[in-house]
C-alpha cells in the first residue's frame, strides 16, 4: 500500500516558478525572500510550490515548509480576493476590538484564517498596523479602516460586496 | 501657493487620499508630506501662501470646497493647532516628519540633510565619530537601552574582511509605531545615520529589515535609497571620499521575536527567526559569521542631529543617564494621541496630561502602559516618575520601543495582563521550554481567572511561573514576558482577587459578567429579538426575563434597549 497523503494535493501552474527559481543562487538568495515571491504569484504557499522550491533551490522540504510555518506573513491555504487584516494591537485592544472581531466574524460567517464561502473573503487577525491613534483599525487588500464599530464593519463589508456584483 | 496633505499610513486612514482626489480634481497641485505626528487631526491639510503656513485639521471631504473658497479670498484660520502641539515637544528625531516631502531627497537637502554625512567623510575618523557619539551618551531606542558607541566600538574592532549594518525596523510591538513614521516621514534621516554607523564600524554593506506590515514605509525607503544612490550618498567613493557603503531593504515576514538581534540575523539568512546564546555577540560573528552592527531605527535617525551639533547638545537634554529626546506613541484612552517627542526625564503625568491633554472623555484614570508586551502597567501613584531608562525599569516597565498606552476605568488590567501574555506565547518561537510552555501555563492561569474558575492559590502559582520564565529563557522575549502580569499583579492586585470572587469591576470579562432586566422595561420585545441564544423572554408590553443559563453575555441586548431597562453587573 502506497501513502496515499499527496492525494488531496491541490494542481497548480508550477511553470509560473521557473522564472523566480531560475535566479536563486545559494550564495545571494534568501529563502524567506523565494517564499514572498512564490506568495506573491499564487496568493498564498501551495503545497506543490513548496516542494518544487526544496527540489529547485535544494534546500531539505522540512527546512522550507519549517520556514513556512514560523513567519505569520505566509499562508498554507488559499485566500479570498479581499484579504481583511484586523488590528490586534494594544491600542485597539483598549479601543474595542473585540467587538469589532465580533461583528466581522458574524456578518462574514467564517472563522480567523477561513475563508468565505464565496471566496470573496479572508479574513485574519495581524499584531499591529502602526495606526495606533485611529485604533481600532483594518486593512482590506491595501486599504485601511480607521476608527472602527461594529456598525462601520458591517457598511464596508456590504459595499465591498456591492461593487463586487457589478 | 501650494497645497500639501498629510500622507503617512495614518493621514490615509483617516481619508487623506479622498481630500488629495478632490484637490485634484479641482486643479491644484498636491503636495506630499509624512505623518507630523498628531493623528488625532489627521486629516492635516496645509495651504502654503507666501512664506506661510495655513493649517485644517480633522478635514472631511465636504469641507474641501470651503478650503478652496479660503484659498480663493485669502482668508485663513488663524489657530494652527498642529503647530501649538508641536511646540509642547522637543524635536530631533521627529524634526522633518510632516514638515518635507519624504519622497523628495531635495527637500532633506534643504533642511540641512547630509550635511552631518559630508562633515564625518571630511574631517572625521571613525574613531572620531564613536568618540562623538559616546560623549553624546546616545543609548538605542528599540528596548534594551545599550549605550550605541558601545557597539559601534565593538563592530569597529572586530577583524574581518567584511562587515554589515543593519537596521532594525521589525517594530513588533503592538502599539508603538515611530518607526513607521520616520520611514515613512523622513528616510534619508535613516539611511544618513546608517551610512554614518557604517563609516564608524567599517562596514560596505547594509540592511533595513522592515516590517511587511508596513508597505508605504517600504515604497518610500526604497524611493529614497535610489534618490541617494543617484546624488553619490550610497555606492562607491561615496563623496569623493574612499568609502564605499551599499544599502538594501529586506521585508520582515511577521514574526515579534525578530526583534531580537541574533534571531534577527537567522532570518536575514533566510532560517526561521529564532535567537541564539551569546556570545558570540553580533559584533563579533553576525549575519553569515561577519561582524554585524544592529541598531534600532530611531537610534540612528538621531545620528545626523547629533554630528551636526555635536555629543554636549544632545548630552545637555535629558535626565541623569538618559540623554536626548524620546519618541513616544500615545495611545489608548488619550485624547490627543499621537506620535510625541519628549525630552528624556519629563514626567508621565506631562506627557500623558500637557501633551496628551488627559484622558477621553475625562474618566478617571487608572494606568498607563509601557514597553508593550515586554513592559508594564504603571498605577496613577506612579505618574511622576520621569521617563528615563532607569526610573521606568524601577517600576517594573519598561521604556521599551516607546508604546504609551493610557486606560481608564473602563479597562480591566487582569484581560490587559492576558491580552499581552496571549501576544507572548503565540510569539515565543519555541527554543526555551520554559518561554513556550510556562507562557502557555500562564495564560491557562489567567484564562481561569477571568473565567471566574481561579483560586486564591493561582495567584501564587502565576507569580512563581513569572520568575521562572524570566530566569528560564535565553532571550529578551521570553525574559521580559511575564512584564505585564508581574506589575499588574504589584499594582492592581486587588482586581485579581475580584475576579477570583466573580467580579470583574471594569465589566470587560464576559463570563463574570450578568445582564438583568429591570422593574422600568415596557416589555417593547427590542431585546428579546436581538437576543441571538433566545434567553429572553416575555410577553409584549409586560416586563422581560433574561435565562441565565441561556445567556452568553454578548451585550446585544444592552446595546439594542432604549429605555436602560437592562443592567450589567
Amino acid at each position: 500500500m502506497s501513502c496515499s497523503c499527496t492525494n488531496n494535493i491541490e494542481e497548480i501552474d508550477l511553470n509560473l516558478l521557473s522564472d523566480l527559481l531560475k535566479t536563486y543562487n545559494s550564495e545571494n538568495s534568501n529563502l524567506i525572500t523565494v517564499l514572498q515571491q512564490v506568495q506573491d504569484i499564487y496568493g498564498y504557499l501551495p503545497r506543490k510550490a513548496l516542494y518544487e522550491v526544496a527540489k529547485v533551490t535544494g534546500i531539505k522540504e522540512a527546512k522550507v515548509y519549517g520556514v513556512a510555518t514560523f513567519y505569520s506573513q505566509f499562508r498554507l491555504k488559499p485566500v479570498g480576493k479581499h484579504l481583511i487584516m484586523l488590528c490586534q494591537g494594544t491600542a485597539c485592544h483598549v479601543n474595542g476590538s473585540a467587538m469589532v472581531e465580533v461583528a466581522l466574524k458574524e456578518i462574514l460567517g467564517v472563522h480567523e484564517g477561513d475563508m468565505t464561502l464565496d471566496g470573496m473573503f479572508t479574513y485574519i487577525n495581524v499584531a499591529c498596523l502602526g495606526c495606533c491613534s485611529l485604533a481600532p483599525v483594518m486593512m482590506i487588500d491595501d486599504q485601511t479602516y480607521a476608527n472602527l464599530t461594529p456598525g462601520l464593519i458591517k457598511g464596508i463589508i456590504e459595499d465591498i460586496r456591492l461593487e463586487e456584483a457589478i | 501657493m501650494k497645497i500639501v496633505v498629510g500622507g503617512g499610513s495614518c493621514g490615509l486612514a483617516a481619508g487623506a487620499d479622498f481630500i488629495i482626489e478632490q484637490f485634484k480634481e479641482e486643479g491644484f497641485d498636491v503636495g506630499l508630506t509624512g505623518c507630523i505626528g498628531t493623528c488625532y487631526l489627521e486629516p492635516i491639510v496645509e495651504v502654503h501662501h507666501k512664506d506661510k503656513i495655513h493649517r485644517y485639521t480633522n478635514v472631511f471631504k465636504d469641507q474641501v470646497d470651503q478650503i478652496i473658497m479660503d484659498i480663493k479670498c485669502l482668508e485663513f484660520p488663524l489657530e494652527d493647532l498642529v503647530t501649538n502641539e508641536i511646540n509642547k515637544q522637543s524635536r530631533i528625531v521627529l524634526k522633518n516628519c510632516g514638515i518635507i516631502n519624504p519622497e523628495s531627497i531635495d527637500d532633506y537637502l534643504h533642511k540641512s540633510g547630509y550635511q552631518a554625512l559630508e562633515k564625518v567623510l571630511s574631517y572625521m575618523t571613525p574613531q572620531g565619530v564613536i568618540k562623538l557619539i559616546k560623549k553624546s551618551g546616545l543609548r538605542g531606542r528599540g528596548g534594551a537601552g545599550f549605550p550605541t558607541w558601545f557597539k559601534w566600538q565593538a563592530a569597529h574592532d572586530s577583524l574581518g574582511d567584511k562587515k554589515f549594518m543593519v537596521c532594525n525596523a521589525d517594530e513588533g510591538d503592538p502599539g508603538a509605531f515611530m518607526d513607521r513614521s520616520v520611514l515613512e516621514g523622513d528616510p534619508h534621516s535613516l539611511i544618513e545615520g546608517m551610512i554614518i554607523g557604517a563609516y564608524a564600524i567599517g562596514a560596505s554593506k547594509g540592511c533595513v529589515y522592515v516590517r511587511a506590515e508596513y508597505p508605504l514605509a517600504i515604497k518610500r525607503l526604497e524611493i529614497a535609497i535610489d534618490q541617494a544612490e543617484r546624488r553619490g550618498y550610497l555606492g562607491e567613493n561615496i563623496l569623493g571620499s574612499d568609502f564605499n557603503f551599499k544599502l538594501h531593504i529586506k521585508a520582515g515576514a511577521g514574526a515579534f521575536v525578530c526583534g531580537e538581534e541574533t534571531a534577527l540575523i537567522a532570518s536575514l539568512e533566510g532560517e526561521r527567526g529564532m535567537p541564539r546564546l551569546k556570545p558570540p555577540f553580533p559584533a563579533q560573528k553576525g549575519y553569515k559569521d561577519y561582524p554585524t552592527n544592529i541598531n534600532n531605527v530611531e537610534t540612528l535617525a538621531n545620528i545626523p542631529w547629533i554630528i551636526s551639533k555635536g555629543g554636549d547638545a544632545f548630552s545637555k537634554i535629558g535626565y541623569k543617564k538618559s540623554y536626548g529626546t524620546k519618541v513616544f506613541a500615545l495611545t489608548g484612552k488619550v485624547k490627543n494621541g499621537g506620535l510625541v517627542e519628549v525630552p528624556m526625564g519629563m514626567t508621565l503625568r506631562e506627557v500623558i496630561y500637557t501633551i496628551g491633554g488627559g484622558i477621553k472623555d475625562n474618566k478617571p484614570f487608572k494606568a498607563v502602559q509601557l514597553g508593550g508586551p515586554s513592559g508594564g502597567c504603571i498605577p496613577e501613584s506612579l505618574l511622576d516618575t520621569p521617563v528615563a531608562y532607569e526610573n521606568i525599569n524601577k517600576t517594573g516597565a519598561i521604556v521599551g520601543s516607546g508604546g504609551m498606552v493610557v486606560m481608564d476605568n473602563s479597562t480591566c488590567m487582569v484581560s490587559m495582563a492576558k491580552f499581552f501574555l496571549e501576544f507572548t506565547c503565540h510569539e515565543s518561537c519555541g527554543k526555551c521550554t520554559y518561554c513556550r510552555i510556562g507562557t502557555r501555563q500562564m495564560l491557562e492561569i489567567l484564562n481561569r481567572i477571568t473565567n471566574g474558575k481561579g483560586s486564591s492559590s493561582d495567584i501564587e502559582l502565576l507569580e512563581d511561573l513569572s520568575y521562572k520564565v524570566k530566569e528560564g529563557s535565553m532571550c529578551g522575549l521570553g525574559q521580559t514576558a511575564p512584564n505585564p502580569v508581574l506589575t499588574t499583579l504589584k499594582y492592581f492586585k486587588h482586581e485579581y482577587l475580584e475576579h477570583i470572587e466573580g467580579k470583574c469591576k471594569a465589566g470587560v470579562c464576559g463570563a463574570l459578567l450578568k445582564y438583568e432586566i429591570i422593574d422600568t422595561c415596557l416589555g417593547c420585545t427590542v431585546c428579546k429579538k436581538a437576543c441571538p441564544t433566545s434567553a429572553i423572554t416575555g410577553q409584549l408590553k409586560k416586563v422581560h426575563e433574561i435565562d441565565q443559563d441561556k445567556c452568553i453575555k454578548c451585550g446585544h441586548c444592552i446595546d439594542k434597549c432604549k429605555f436602560g431597562a437592562i443592567l450589567r453587573r
